[in-house]
């Protein structure tokens, strides 16, 4: 339960965080944020880095403001910072919400947003909103700075498609139209515990009928998935109880879960739809 | 040959300065470096809680940071929790009291936890405590009695200031 060795690096600028990742990469060098899954994996010794560059105290890292329109997260904002935002109109009471069931208030003192992203771990509560808000992750190296769609930026549980001596220095978050509806749920063992399922949903109503539904779903397969029949079953129709039941028939029919120790494929389809249902529920209060 | 760094640490107010392998977390360097065994570690990976100290102000995992990148912070553990001439914090004093404490392993743990919570929400409500309670593991499933404890240590705090 001890990490193994390695040199510490902590780093003052992005430019030399991206420097020591260039030259570290290849031999395993790896970026420490918040730390909060990093740490535990080293201890179980999962991940043996030999380098381990800190970011924690590039300032410029901490921004989290919204600009033009979109809101801004730099690499090394902590999920506590969303659980107060302050800003951001619906987009931020959205964040906020979902920032509360992210693990216990220790662990979002600490742990990351872009961190969350870049660990790619199919519970995640912010790989989940990514996905479905349509984020862009930022991605800096040595060679290039790359914008990536959140939409393919997952490949599998725990991977995407960062290469190693590459930076995420901040996730841009597109806001909500006022007015914009939203529901979260998500149901874990125990409180704080990782979500055997979750879903995000996100609409407008123009003359009483559903605009722009956007229905997420995460912690069921590898990698959260917005839901194209459930989100076209809710297009055009006006919002109840009956239509927001048949999204989530819709969208437990369009998932093939994960089968583990937590909870089995049987099981985690019928938690998707009782998690989109409420989710549903929840936009109309 | 592993680097070691040498480090600043500031603990309950008093410096430590430290040759230390980057690898070593914050818990066990107060544990065994700092000689402040007060902080206890049970499960090592982020779960349990028993660990909890305070770094500027909030509760944090000290197994899960490494002890160097804790330079320039103001570290607070459960041995800076009693006034200079030994007094117990009204915290301390309410899990007596209350008898919060079994086995008493989680019980630095849930201090430094209850802490940090009472300094940045003196009026917090039962519900948000509760759900801030559930963040440490007590196996002896003492939960009432700590919930009631920080709940008269909250009062207490309150009194104390309203009369300086």
């Amino acid at each position: 339960m001890k990490p193994a060795p390695f040199d510490y690096h902590a780093a003052r600028t992005v430019e030399e965080a991206v420097a020591l990742l260039a030259e570290y990469a290849d031999r395993d060098g790896r970026i420490i944020a918040g730390g909060q899954s990093f740490v535990p994996m080293m201890a179980f010794r999962l991940a043996r880095p030999s380098h381990v560059i800190d970011i924690n105290g590039i300032a410029a890292l901490g921004r989290l403001a919204v600009e033009g329109e979109v809101l801004r997260i730099g690499a090394v904002v902590r999920h506590a910072a969303l659980e107060t935002l302050g800003c951001a109109g619906v987009l931020g009471r959205l964040l906020s919400q979902m920032a509360r069931l992210i693990a216990h208030k220790p662990i979002r003192n600490r742990g990351t947003f872009c961190g969350s992203i870049v660990n790619a771990d199919p519970a995640a509560e912010w790989c989940l909103a990514a996905v479905t808000l349509g984020a862009e992750i930022v991605a800096q190296s040595v060679r290039e700075i790359r914008v990536l769609g959140a939409d393919g930026f997952f490949t599998g549980a725990m991977t995407t498609t960062l290469a190693p001596d590459e930076l995420v220095t901040e996730c841009r978050i597109p806001l909500l139209r006022d007015g914009t509806r939203f529901g979260f749920d998500e149901v874990s063992r125990r409180a704080g515990d990782f979500a055997m399922a979750a879903a995000l949903a996100t609409y407008r109503v123009e003359d009483g009928r559903i605009v722009e539904p956007r229905i997420g779903v995460g912690g069921v397969e590898p990698c959260p998935k917005r839901i194209a029949a459930a989100e076209a079953r809710l297009a055009g129709a006006a919002p109840d109880h009956r239509l927001f039941a048949a999204a989530a028939s819709e969208a437990a029919a369009a998932v093939e879960p994960m089968d583990d120790g937590e909870a089995s494929r049987g099981y985690r389809q019928r938690l998707v739809r009782a998690v989109v249902t409420r989710a549903l529920e929840r936009s109309l209060s | 040959m592993s680097q070691k760094l040498e480090v600043k640490l500031t603990v309950n107010g008093r410096d430590y300065v430290l040759s230390l392998e980057p690898r070593w977390t914050l818990a066990d360097v107060l544990r065994e470096h700092c000689g402040l065994t007060g902080t206890h570690l049970g499960c090592e990976h982020g779960v349990c809680g028993a660990c909890t100290v305070m770094i500027d102000g909030q509760a944090v995992r000290s197994c899960l940071m490494f002890a160097v990148q804790a330079q320039g912070k103001a570290i607070v553990t459960v041995e800076g929790l009693a006034g200079p001439g030994g007094e117990l914090h009204p915290l301390q004093q309410a899990f007596i009291d209350h008898h919060a404490l079994q086995c008493g392993f989680c019980t630095p743990g849930f201090l430094m936890l209850a802490h940090a919570t009472l300094l940045e929400s003196p009026d917090i409500d039962d519900e948000a405590l509760i759900d801030i309670l559930a963040s440490n593991l007590c196996r002896c499933t003492g939960y009432k009695n700590i919930l009631a404890a920080v709940k008269t240590a909250a009062a207490v705090m309150k009194a104390r200031r309203r009369q300086p």
